[in-house]
């Protein structure tokens, strides 16, 4: 194990690692931070302890956090799969010189700040907004009582795909893009129609551009707490929400660091069942 | 009637005329070969029978309907794509049975013409390879197999050996032959190789920015040219000018600037004075000292410019009186004949009166 690329790995991702799981084995420090491993006086607390683990453990509301959170990643994953295959496949059957600026129009939305896109969808979505009228009124004419649609899960779902969704198309149209056009042609020549020649050719040759997508997606917005705190309703909290809320909030420096080793082991075993996927897969794309 | 008809076929792309009303018949059972340099039109006609193209005018019959309206997925046409467009992420069988799933073929039958398809092509043992695991010329059989697989009536090749090395390509070759004479199926063969072609088709037509030049069996084609173009686009020729003189007996009498008379065989309708250009195959020419030659009824002096020595046949490049360069071919066929003339020797070069042709333009 040598070169830069080692260096890299060991000093922003082995090292901090190590850093939070020691962490998550200690005390809090009485105003924040961690306590002292060793201390003087006997009566504070010191020393490492799977006090943690034990709280993390011992009730279900942290794995129930936890399950949202990976059905809140999965649905945005599937629903910016959904949008952006279209899209990207769209943009990779467009005359080269249309791709450019294509590509310029997916990634537009970066040119802007974050919050600032976020906080749109707080007009979009409000009470006064066109589309809260028009979903009211229908719901009215049918008899059914009026909803909130910014404060809700559905607020939070709605700005996770936009935020994510070039993150999908981006590696959809890179994969898209290098198809070779004589596989179609010869799907059809083959007696393919249509729907075969997507199903039987483009699809399975996506694969590896839907895998390194989804992993795209799913990762941030199971980590994300920005989205749900602007969007989301008191009951809408995820996992970066609860981590964050221990590092800043409840300055419970150790139990977030068990829940962020925890998030950790969560994405890393869906990357491994991603890869998994890919490997078996993808490699003759 | 013809198994493949094309009638006044037109294909313009914007200015550019691709094919320009070209008309021809393809028997079954026939290999059929398209010849002529990039851009004269073999693979956009490849493309309309296939019917990734339409025609701008004319027709295309296929055992007598109009294919017109027929998508290419509905034509019973198959294509052997110039660099195989094998689906990389299935197996060998799962390509070949392609087709075979497509025109949902029972389990039973399709096994059988799967298990037949890479036998045909010796390929029984690669059925669970990815075409990446494959050589260049396993592709190419691969690509063979998807297309004969369940017997279309026309398998169209587009330069399919283009990108095989020489060694594979001759082997490929005899392949072919053996294999259309197996199927059966009628092949439409693109290339711009005239050796190719020549050695795989039953008929050819040369084509040329858009036009058929001349349609004829191989030997016709390169035995008795009908244009400067042809001529000169199969194989190696000899082009002089030369201008018809006065009719000898049996002969046709052309005179040659700075050389003088020759004798020609004999062509119908063409009167004296026309001019043309008279063209002669290399190994038609005879090189060698002067009591050699000078039995033939037309032969020149000439001087050694420089030989190639090709194992088989040495190329000798002899400079005419009138400035001409001829090219001779000198078979090696006993030891040492190669080494019989150096640069720079004064040797005499000849042919018999009924080799060689004349040609209008």
């Amino acid at each position: 194990m040598s070169g830069p690329p080692y260096i890299f790995l060991l000093l922003f991702f082995v090292l901090p690692g190590v850093i939070m799981v020691i962490a998550s084995f200690r005390h809090p420090g009485e105003f924040g931070g961690l306590a002292p491993l060793a201390a003087s006086d006997p009566r504070t607390l010191q020393g490492l302890t799977l006090e943690t683990y034990r709280f993390f453990f011992g009730d279900a509301i942290y794995a129930y956090v936890l399950f949202k959170s990976f059905i809140m990643a999965l649905a945005t994953t599937l629903i910016c799969l959904v949008l952006a295959y279209p899209l990207a496949l769209l943009i990779a059957r467009s005359p080269r010189k249309r791709r450019d600026f294509m590509v310029l129009l997916v990634i537009l939305p970066f040119a802007s700040s974050f919050l600032i896109r976020v906080y749109a969808w707080m007009i979009l979505l409000g009470p006064q907004a066109a589309l809260s009228q028009l979903v009211n009124g229908l719901l009215h004419a049918a008899g059914l009582p009026p909803v909130h649609l910014l404060f809700s899960p559905f607020a939070v779902l709605i700005a996770m795909v936009y935020v994510h969704l070039p993150f999908m198309v981006l590696p959809l149209y890179t994969n898209l893009e290098k198809h070779n056009p004589n596989l179609l042609d010869a799907a059809q020549d083959c007696g393919a129609n249509g729907w075969h020649r997507f199903w039987r050719v483009t699809f399975p040759l996506s694969l590896p551009g839907i895998f390194s997508g989804s992993a795209l997606v799913f990762i941030p917005v199971l980590g994300m707490f920005a989205i749900p705190d602007i969007l989301g309703g008191t009951g809408d909290m995820l996992v970066g929400n609860l981590i964050k809320e221990q590092f800043l909030v409840t300055r419970d420096w150790p139990f977030g660091s068990t829940l962020s080793i925890m998030l950790t082991l969560a994405v890393l075993l869906f990357v491994w069942i991603a890869a998994r996927l890919s490997g078996t897969r993808g490699r003759y794309a | 009637m013809a198994l493949l008809e094309l009638r006044n076929v037109t294909r313009r792309f914007g200015d550019f005329v691709a094919v320009d009303n070209v008309s021809l018949g393809i028997e079954s059972g026939e290999f059929f070969t398209l010849l002529g340099p990039s851009g004269c039109g073999k693979t956009t006609i490849l493309r309309m029978i296939a019917g990734f193209d339409l025609p701008d005018a004319g027709q295309i019959f296929l055992n007598g309907t109009d294919l017109a309206d027929t998508p290419p997925e509905k034509r019973p046409v198959r294509t052997v794509f110039q660099n195989y467009a094998l689906f990389p992420h299935m197996t060998v069988a799962q390509n070949v049975a392609f087709p075979l799933k497509m025109a949902r073929i029972p389990g039973g039958d399709a096994e059988k013409m799967l298990r037949e398809g890479l036998e045909l092509v010796h390929l029984s043992d690669k059925a669970w390879a990815y075409p990446h695991e494959l050589s260049g010329g396993q592709k190419q059989r691969v690509a063979l197999a998807r297309g004969l697989v369940n017997r279309p009536s026309v398998l169209l090749l587009d330069e399919p050996l283009g990108a095989l090395d020489a060694k594979l390509r001759e082997e490929m070759q005899v392949e072919l032959i053996n294999l259309q004479k197996e199927v059966g199926v009628t092949f439409v063969f693109v290339t711009h190789a005239q050796v190719e072609a020549l050695a795989l088709s039953h008929r050819i037509a040369v084509m040329r920015a858009g036009r058929i030049e001349q349609l004829d069996e191989p030997a016709k084609l390169y035995g008795f040219p009908r244009s400067r173009f042809v001529a000169d686009f199969i194989g190696h020729i000899n082009l002089l000018e030369a201008q018809v003189g006065e009719p000898a007996h049996g002969h046709l009498r052309l005179s040659i600037p700075g050389l003088g008379e020759i004798m020609a065989p004999p062509l119908h309708g063409v009167a004296p004075g026309t001019t043309g250009t008279f063209a002669i195959r290399p190994e038609q020419v005879r090189v060698g000292i002067q009591e050699e030659i000078q039995e033939l009824k037309n032969h020149f002096p000439g001087t050694v410019l420089h030989f190639l020595y090709r194992g088989d046949v040495t190329v000798f490049k002899v400079s005419l009186p009138n400035g001409v360069v001829i090219e001779a071919l000198l078979p090696n066929s006993s030891p040492g004949r190669a080494e019989l003339f150096e640069v720079g020797d004064v040797v005499s070069v000849g042919w018999r009166h009924d080799a060689g042709g004349f040609l209008h333009e």
